[in-house]
């Protein structure tokens, strides 16, 4: 199974900026010191091996969407961001016209959750099929309210895909897209539900937005659980542990430290940080993921957890 | 349970051990109320010798957080002091030495915390 980071920062859209990008070129034309490239090849070499992760590339700022591809024709998602309209644009680049199934499974409405399907090509296309599936009631309404004025020039009635919505029970196995899913309510204002997905003994939980309290043994319990020997959890580590449970408390996001403890608790083999801040620039976020990793080191009893933070087109083998 | 506290006039030294956790943290909590009831503008200074704590877990901290929101809105001082490395490297990871008062030896807490303090301190 091949997971895709289509979409991956918190809260809105976040492109980088002219400035950013000036000090990535300064940084790696520093990094060459003076040398000569003969080749194309040469320089990709050199970019490639020499250069760090945050001068080479940039972690991205697109907002929450995340493919699960097990090697169907059908296709699996994990919310409609703006990482949906890139996601969107290759698929028809690479089917060429054929009509194919998709399956979008909603962890909650929020703007930068659904933001991406208006700009999902698919969904204009006659021929295609989207089922999205989600636990709120206004599951519909949402994404049907965003087209058609004030906010969008195109109204739904001129979506030619079939679109159909599929309310879903929170704890209850639906055998779905190929994989056998169940979802959980999480704490985020208007609720959030995380996924945890099952197909050939391969474990992928998405569990965004979602903010953990402390105070309540019992429900760290219960996601460890639901967590439980997953072979990859992407988890919402918008804010340091201080941010969330001080100034930030109640904003409905979690951190790094309560993912390496769930992850420990659960035995989950790979920690994905999602849900970057959107005022964090990559090397903040390579410098959270470094200090993320020696708190797994430091913490760890006898059960090595894999610490990662997601970026735009990152793809994660299991 | 029941913390070891020391006083240094106006200041109290308490000393939790072992693993603040999931397990231990409303524990340490509850015993923690009592000094954090009289940490005021004109009662006591209050620190937290950490040095006999093995393991501090995200519920833990929230402990820390709560007795330093306490004592701000009572206008107290709180403290904590002499971390282990490990606990020491916790609290600077989730970000909690931003917020928190933290100090690297309790002769520095009780210096900060008064004059009076301090001189009972080094009194013995």
């Amino acid at each position: 199974m091949r997971v895709r980071f289509w979409g991956t920062r918190g809260s809105i859209p976040t492109p980088m900026t002219a400035a950013a990008l000036k000090g990535k070129l300064i940084a790696a034309l520093g990094q060459a010191g003076g040398r000569r490239f003969d080749t194309p090849a040469a320089i990709e070499a050199f970019v490639e091996q020499e250069l760090d992760f945050t001068v080479r590339h940039t972690f991205g700022g697109d907002s929450s969407c995340v493919q699960l591809d097990w090697g169907g024709d059908e296709y699996v998602l994990c919310d409609m961001g703006s990482g949906a309209r890139v996601f969107g644009n290759h698929v028809l680049a690479a089917r060429r016209g054929v009509p194919a199934v998709y399956h979008v499974f909603m962890s909650h409405t929020h703007w930068d959750h659904i933001a991406g399907f208006p700009f999902f090509l698919p969904a204009y296309i006659p021929g295609n099929t989207i089922h999205v599936y989600g636990c709120h009631a206004w599951l519909e309404e949402a994404f049907r309210r965003q087209h058609g004025a004030p906010s969008f020039p195109v109204e739904w009635a001129r979506l030619g895909a079939d679109i159909r919505f599929v309310t879903l029970e929170p704890g209850r196995p639906y055998e779905l897209g190929g994989f056998r899913v169940s979802a959980r309510r999480q704490h985020h204002t208007g609720d959030s539900y995380g996924y945890r997905f099952e197909r050939e003994g391969r474990v992928v939980v998405y569990s965004t937005d979602s903010e953990h309290k402390l105070d309540d043994p019992a429900q760290a319990t219960a996601f460890a659980e639901f967590f439980r020997d997953a072979d990859l959890v992407i988890f919402d580590a918008q804010y340091s542990l201080a941010e969330a449970i001080s100034i930030k408390e109640d904003w409905g996001h979690s951190s790094n430290v309560v993912g390496v403890e769930l992850c420990q608790m659960a035995r989950a083999r790979h920690l994905c940080m999602f849900h970057h801040e959107p005022t964090w620039d990559d090397e903040k976020i390579a410098a959270v993921l470094a200090e993320t990793r020696r708190l797994e080191e430091i913490t760890r009893g006898d059960h090595a957890v894999r610490v990662s933070a997601a970026w735009d087109g990152m793809e994660i083998d299991l | 349970m029941v913390l070891d506290h020391t006083r240094f006039a106006d200041v109290v030294v308490v000393a939790p051990r072992g693993r603040i956790d999931h397990a231990t943290s409303e524990g340490v909590r509850e015993a923690l109320a009592p000094f954090l009831a009289r940490c005021t503008a004109d009662g006591d200074r209050v620190v937290l010798d950490l040095a006999g704590v093995e393991y501090i877990s995200s519920a833990g901290l929230r402990v820390l957080m709560l007795a330093a929101k306490q004592a701000r809105v009572q206008q107290g001082f709180f403290a904590v002091a002499a971390a282990q490395p490990l606990v020491l490297e916790i609290l600077e990871i989730s970000k909690f030495t931003l917020v928190l008062r933290t100090l690297p030896t309790v002769r520095d807490a009780v210096t900060a915390a008064s004059p009076a303090g301090l001189a009972a301190f080094e009194r013995g």
